[in-house]
């Protein structure tokens, strides 16, 4: 009974997510918006950024300065 | 060790690990090809007479392709150049409204012929791996050289010395 499971898991599996698809050149228009862009936002960017160097305590790094203590 | 289920299983997670449901082909057009008639296409645009054996540079490009934005005063500058010797230079745009089209235009305006690749046909015909992509085609229709994607003074100089090179050649003049 578990090896039936297993493998209607693994074909569901196959099925379902071997559907990536290539964009193709010509069609990233959408991928190239403004819209599509990380960082269009720069006062989300900022706030984003001094969680990360806070939590991860991660000093200097991405161009922040911090020692983990998130008060700067 | 490995029964037959388990065996299935990993095959099952093979095939979707290597099968994506789509894969780009590399075989476009490529040098010495004969390039497609573009009247078997639709077109958005006017299409010049391309029965009277001109060189041809057919340039696919896109509003929102930045490095063909670059290009298109480039192209302008071969087209005031050379466009009394013979060459005719054709921007078919791949992208998918009009009006993106006819706004990028406003902002550089430029003097050769641009068409738009309605339902993305010919694009697809020609298989381009980069935007901007450029054919230059000899007088007898041949893809002579393809320029993939545009480096500047470095691009502006290979264009110049393969067109004198294609216009140079006999052919049926324009």
């Amino acid at each position: 009974m578990k090896r039936k499971s297993l493998l209607y898991l693994a074909l569901a599996g196959t099925l379902l997510t071997s559907g990536c698809a290539n964009v193709k050149p010509w069609q990233r228009g959408a991928l190239s918006d403004y819209i599509m862009r990380p960082d269009r936002d720069p006062l989300g960017s900022a706030l984003a950024e001094h969680m990360w160097f806070s939590r991860e305590a991660a000093f200097g790094g991405r161009a922040v300065g911090g020692g983990g203590c998130g008060c700067n | 060790m490995f029964g037959k289920t388990h065996a299935l299983v990993l095959c099952l997670l093979a095939i979707n690990l290597t099968a994506p449901a789509t894969r780009t082909s590399a075989d476009g057009l490529k040098v010495n090809d004969p390039f497609p008639d573009l009247t078997q296409f639709k077109l958005e645009g006017k299409l010049p007479d391309l029965t009277k054996g001109h060189v041809l540079l057919v340039d696919f490009w896109a509003t929102w392709c930045s490095p063909c934005k670059a290009s298109f005063p480039a192209l302008d500058r071969l087209h005031s150049q050379y466009s009394e010797r013979g060459l005719l230079i054709v921007a078919i745009s791949v992208d998918e409204k009009q009006q993106d089209v006819e706004r990028f235009l406003r902002k550089i305006p430029i003097h050769f012929t641009v068409i738009r690749d309605v339902e993305q046909e010919l694009v697809a015909t020609a298989k381009v791996t980069t935007m901007p992509t450029s054919f230059l085609i000899d007088r007898e229709g041949r893809v002579r050289f393809i320029h993939n994607g545009y480096r500047g003074g470095e691009s502006d100089r290979q264009y110049a010395r393969e067109i004198e090179q294609l216009l140079a050649a006999p052919g049926k003049s324009p």
